[in-house]
């Protein structure tokens, strides 16, 4: 059995999401221009879960649209395996809007950057701001988040997983040691 | 879990049911892509692909350079009539030539079947058939199930009738194998002198009376003519052929009633078909061929996945 600690709970995890809908809202002096948008799969979950509490909290409609960056990364020609590609959907204009952008971990950052260059492809937002559930450091570019659900100072030797009730029937957030076998580069 | 682990696509022929769909559910993600403001992603940058066209052709030219460019590859047109080809240098110095130009892929058709699993074997490169003979045209075959596909949401248990000239026909040979290892009926139909002898052995029902294989159909797949194969008599005439095989209106009602035309194009009017059934609202020639740019997309990303498998 691999050991694995937990860090956020169900609660916690609704908690750091309340937190950061007030800090986007208080950073952005409401929600008017703020368009949320989510990276598959789990980012896409959590950028519903952040635009419907923006909205309850603004009381006005945040619009809310995912995008899979698979086509964008930069490494696509050293992995040989080829995932499902999830939907990119973007309902709405983002041009002179205030883009957040949503993920559930931060770790190098090229998945950032892959989604900016995917979101620049639909238009020319005014602003583009990222929210993470957890930063987990490692970074390999010069990317920061601008609203963090928390910080967990990791080692390379492990993983950071975050389960969704969407999908995986429980909201968590959890520390696991890679198992023991040889990395593959 | 789908996957599709080729380095290179010569045929539907030994494609599973899950190998096909993973393609397929590639192509609806590139269809997507189609629609957007920028009709580009940088998947494929860097890639350098060579259309190596022996046999003319517009729209799978065209559609698979559109697809190339769409995804960011650089691409480079091979036509014969322009080339070395027509001071007599043969096929596999041809191809050698290219390669030691640095090539990732090499899309190639040619009259001869057989040409694409040649050049796998004296080339490093990936290699997708564009249609060699009367062999298989792989692409197709996979943009006819993808359209039927998107309109019927399954393939399974449909009844497709393919008329024409079977025996000519890669397109034909490619949709069998597909529809077949996705579960569909399918029947084929034509004169006599052009259906292959053992053609029931792909597991296809034969007709040569059209009206009896169009009964209960619910997608027909109407073949070109290929006038410039007709020449050693096969037909007695154009008009007997349009007379017994050509699709029209009155034919119409055999069909199930949610029914779909199909036609790989070029169309010979009003012989193998009537231009009122090729421009019905049942007809989707015209999706097929914006499928096709989807479906091509979805094949060279993911061949691009086989070449770095056999590198690695």
């Amino acid at each position: 059995m691999q050991k694995e600690t937990f860090v956020l709970d169900e609660r916690q995890v609704a908690r750091v999401l309340a937190r950061i809908a007030h800090e986007v809202a208080e950073r952005n002096a409401g929600a008017k221009s703020l368009v949320v948008v989510g990276i598959q799969t789990r980012g896409a979950y959590l950028a519903r879960r952040l635009a419907k509490l923006l909205s309850e909290l603004e009381n006005l409609k945040v619009p809310v649209g995912e995008m899979d960056i698979t086509f964008y990364r930069d490494d696509i020609e050293q992995r040989a395996d080829r995932p499902v590609v999830k939907k990119t959907n973007l309902p709405f204009s983002i041009d002179n809007k205030i883009v957040v952008l949503v993920d559930d971990v931060l770790f190098t950052g090229r998945t950032v950057r892959a989604a900016m260059d995917e979101l620049i492809d639909f238009g020319r937002p005014n602003q583009v701001q990222l929210a993470v559930l957890v930063d987990r450091g490692h970074r390999e570019l010069p990317i920061r988040a601008d609203y963090v659900g928390k910080n967990l100072p990791t080692s390379l030797a492990q993983e950071v997983v975050v389960r969704l009730k969407e999908v995986d029937r429980q909201d968590s957030v959890s520390i696991k040691e890679k198992k023991k076998t040889v990395a593959k580069k | 879990m789908k996957k599709f682990k080729h380095k290179h696509l010569l045929g539907l022929e030994g494609l599973t049911c899950d190998e096909i769909e993973f393609v397929l559910d590639t192509a609806v993600t590139f269809k997507e892509v189609l629609e957007r403001p920028i009709r580009k992603v940088p998947t494929l940058r860097g890639l350098t692909i060579v259309n190596l066209f022996y046999e003319a052709s517009t729209r799978t030219r065209i559609s698979f350079e559109l697809a190339q460019k769409r995804l960011s590859a650089d691409t480079v047109n091979f036509a014969p009539s322009a080339s070395s080809v027509k001071k007599g240098e043969s096929l596999r110095d041809t191809a050698r030539n290219l390669e030691a130009m640095k090539i990732d892929m090499v899309v190639v058709r040619h009259s001869s079947v057989g040409v694409p699993y040649f050049l796998t074997q004296c080339l490093d490169a990936s290699i997708i058939n564009a249609g060699d003979g009367a062999h298989e045209h792989p692409t197709q075959g996979l943009l006819d199930i993808y359209t039927i596909r998107e309109k019927y949401g399954k393939i399974e248990g449909l009844r497709v009738v393919i008329v024409g000239d079977i025996k000519h026909s890669r397109v034909a040979r490619s949709n069998i194998w597909g529809l077949k290892a996705m579960g569909a009926t399918v029947a084929v139909c034509g004169p006599t002198t052009l259906l292959p002898v053992e053609i029931e052995k792909m597991g296809v029902e034969v007709y040569s009376d059209l009206d009896k294989a169009l009964w209960g159909a619910d997608v027909v797949n109407v073949l070109r003519l290929q006038l410039e194969r007709q020449e050693v008599g096969y037909l007695p005439s154009l008009r007997e052929y349009s007379r017994l095989f050509g699709i029209n209106r009155k034919r119409l009602a055999l069909l199930n009633k949610n029914y779909t035309i199909m036609h790989p194009g070029p169309i010979n009017r009003g012989v193998e078909i009537t231009p009122e059934v090729a421009d019905s609202p049942q007809s989707v020639i015209l999706t097929q061929v914006t499928n096709g740019v989807a479906v091509r997309m979805a094949v060279l990303y993911l061949l691009s996945g086989g070449l770095e498998a056999a590198v690695a």
